[in-house]
């Protein structure tokens, strides 16, 4: 008897810690599909919505990144800056004459070897993730201005620019890019070694230490994804905009973790939620877009958005009952 | 003593550690043999846990030397120790508590299947197997571990070490969170682990424990190994004199003991 009054509790606790954000999320979007549909005829035609998808696109392909690098216990916050340097890096490779597959190659190694200085420092010197992305995100963006001198780069073959607004079917390249990594990184997080691995650095680093297993590696290797992601993320800004700009990507990694946080995955580590994380950005890919839809001014939109944010972090704060101050009495 | 001695499977020398200005240990020498329970008992901050942990390669000595299977090391480190057959479960257990118990069995040795997958069905079956063997009750072996008692969190470390197939089992306080029943049961099959042939030393505070399954009763006082008993040839009131250093008073004020 017992045991089975232990076991119910069990299960109920962990369906309010694991699923409650995600099912918020899905019920604040639902409700926000419905108001926006009865305000505005336009908003739930498919032009619009393919328009939300493409949007979100972007925000997906970094937001996937920072899933692994939240997930692990750590933050990354030269992810916008990563991306636009991986852009200006891609466009000055064409520039010169690189074909622009090769162009795109050498971005994204530009993007891996930004995250893999990110996870060395943090791991092998023991620095605060906080200050050496912060660190890394001044020194992209710095370099991304120099090799530009400060004037964006335009006007790329049509073998790069079709990654920005290329046609498959009803689709565009960004969408499916992001689609793909979405499985992709579902897959990795919760099926394979370093999926556990991940999730364990998060969890209790010095568990999965004495275990074995190194730390370093595995953490190296979450911040080289990230920085391979923001790199893909460099590679849809330009070719959507046909330039790529040293600004691009400008707060980018604040969008990112905030998506990340809304999905449900613990900035504390060791829970994370690829499902949460899109919802997410979908989401507040929806939200700027019905603010658009009903011309409420754009800096209301910032205010919004972060309102939003800040409710849903609370809300799940509450549920959990943990760190609160005056439920803990 | 005219007794056989079996060769040891782990051997310690001189092992000194200090943090800071703290001197953890100061020169210890340990022999641990197959077959055998050692227990390693002292007081708070006597360096048992800190013994340890140079043995399961968590820590590295500043000074000393660690001989086993024919090879001198300087230290260790978690894979070399665990791939030479080195198990611990440490007083802070050292579980992943937002995972579940499968999960936290296998930690570092997660089977796979098609050489990129977790197989999570043979690692939660395998996992139900172990537990049940160990007779040690949990609600299901996909609940993360956060959610169950220390009795049963003690288990499921015990569960983890010896699900690494070592030939030497470390117990760092291993009944502290546990019941009577429970923590009964976890010493006997830590006396059976040593009958069935491991190496296993196991540091607890409860000398009832101690005499009841041990073989072997080494005392560690401030960062020294002070005294090595047979179990059968000591008595309790003799090993607290020993913890508490009342039966050495005259030797330390010989020395002109340094204290930390
Ligand atoms: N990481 C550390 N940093 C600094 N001092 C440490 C560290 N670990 C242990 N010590 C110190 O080393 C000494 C021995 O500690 P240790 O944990 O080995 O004791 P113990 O015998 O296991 O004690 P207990 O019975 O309380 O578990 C103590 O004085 C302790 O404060
Ligand atoms: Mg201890």
């Amino acid at each position: 008897m017992q045991k089975y009054v232990q076991t119910d509790l069990t299960k109920i606790k962990l369906l309010t810690s694991h699923i409650f954000p995600q099912l918020l999320l899905i019920l604040v979007m639902l409700i926000m599909v419905i108001l926006l549909s009865v305000t505005s005829p336009f908003f739930l035609t498919w032009d619009n919505l393919r328009n939300i998808f493409d949007h979100s696109s972007l925000y997906i392909i970094l937001a996937l990144g920072m899933t692994f690098v939240i997930s692990s216990g750590g933050i990354d916050l030269s992810v916008g800056a990563v991306a636009a340097l991986s852009g200006v890096c891609m466009a000055a490779a064409m520039q010169g004459g690189l074909e622009a597959g090769l162009s795109i190659l050498g971005g994204l190694i530009v993007g891996g070897l930004m995250g893999a200085a990110n996870g060395s420092i943090i791991s092998f010197l023991k620095i605060n993730p906080f200050i050496v992305t912060l660190g890394v995100m001044s020194l992209s963006r710095g370099l991304a201005l120099i090799i530009t001198g400060g004037i964006p780069i335009y006007g790329f073959p049509r073998d790069f620019t079709w990654w920005g607004n290329g046609h498959i079917g009803p689709f565009n390249p960004p969408m499916l890019l992001a689609a793909f990594l979405t499985v992709l990184a579902a897959v990795v997080l919760n099926m394979s070694r370093f999926g556990y691995y991940t999730l364990a650095l998060g969890g209790n680093e010095e568990a999965l230490r004495r275990s074995g297993v190194s730390i370093h590696l595995y953490k190296i290797i979450v911040y080289i994804l990230s920085g391979v992601a923001a790199a893909l993320g460099g590679l849809v800004v330009t070719a959507r905009l046909n330039t790529a700009e040293p600004l691009a990507g400008w707060m980018l990694e604040m969008d990112s973790i905030a998506a990340v946080v809304l999905g449900g995955t613990s900035m504390k580590g060791g829970k994370g939620s690829v499902a949460g994380t899109v919802t997410a950005c979908l989401l507040l890919g929806m939200l700027r877009n019905g603010l658009v839809i009903l011309s409420i001014p754009s800096y209301y939109q910032q205010l919004v958005i972060g309102i939003i944010i800040l409710a849903a972090v609370i809300i799940a704060e509450v549920r959990s009952g943990k760190n609160l101050a005056f439920i803990n009495k | 003593m005219l007794q056989v001695e079996k060769d040891p499977f782990i051997r310690l020398r001189n092992i000194k550690k200090t943090f800071g200005h703290v001197v953890a240990l100061d020169g210890v020498d340990l022999d641990v043999c197959p077959g055998e329970v050692t227990a390693l008992v002292g007081d708070n901050g006597a360096g048992k846990s800190t013994l340890i942990k140079i043995i399961s390669g968590v820590l590295y000595p500043d000074e000393g030397e660690i001989s086993l299977n024919g090879k001198t090391y300087r230290h260790l480190t978690p894979p070399v120790a665990i791939e030479l057959g080195i198990s611990t479960v440490y007083q802070d257990l050292a579980l992943v508590d937002c995972r579940d118990v499968a999960s936290n069995i296998f930690l570092g040795r997660e089977p796979l299947k098609a050489r990129f997958f977790v197989d999570k069905k043979r690692m939660n079956r395998e996992s139900e197997e172990l537990l049940r063997k160990l007779k040690v009750s949990i609600p299901s072996v996909t609940t993360p571990v956060e959610f169950l008692s220390g009795g049963q969190r003690q288990g499921i470390a015990v569960a983890r070490s010896i699900n690494q197939q070592g030939k030497m089992i470390i117990f760092d306080e291993p009944t502290a969170a546990m019941g009577v029943g429970e923590s009964a049961r976890v010493l006997k099959l830590i006396r059976s682990l040593g009958d069935e042939g491991f190496a296993v030393l196991i540091i607890s505070h409860n000398l009832h424990h101690v005499f009841s399954i041990s073989d072997r009763i080494c005392v560690l006082r401030n960062g020294r190994l002070v005294k090595d008993f047979r179990t059968e040839n000591t008595n309790p009131d003799q090993v607290v004199g020993f913890i508490t250093g009342s039966n050495q008073r005259t030797e330390e004020f010989r020395k002109g003991s340094t204290k930390a």
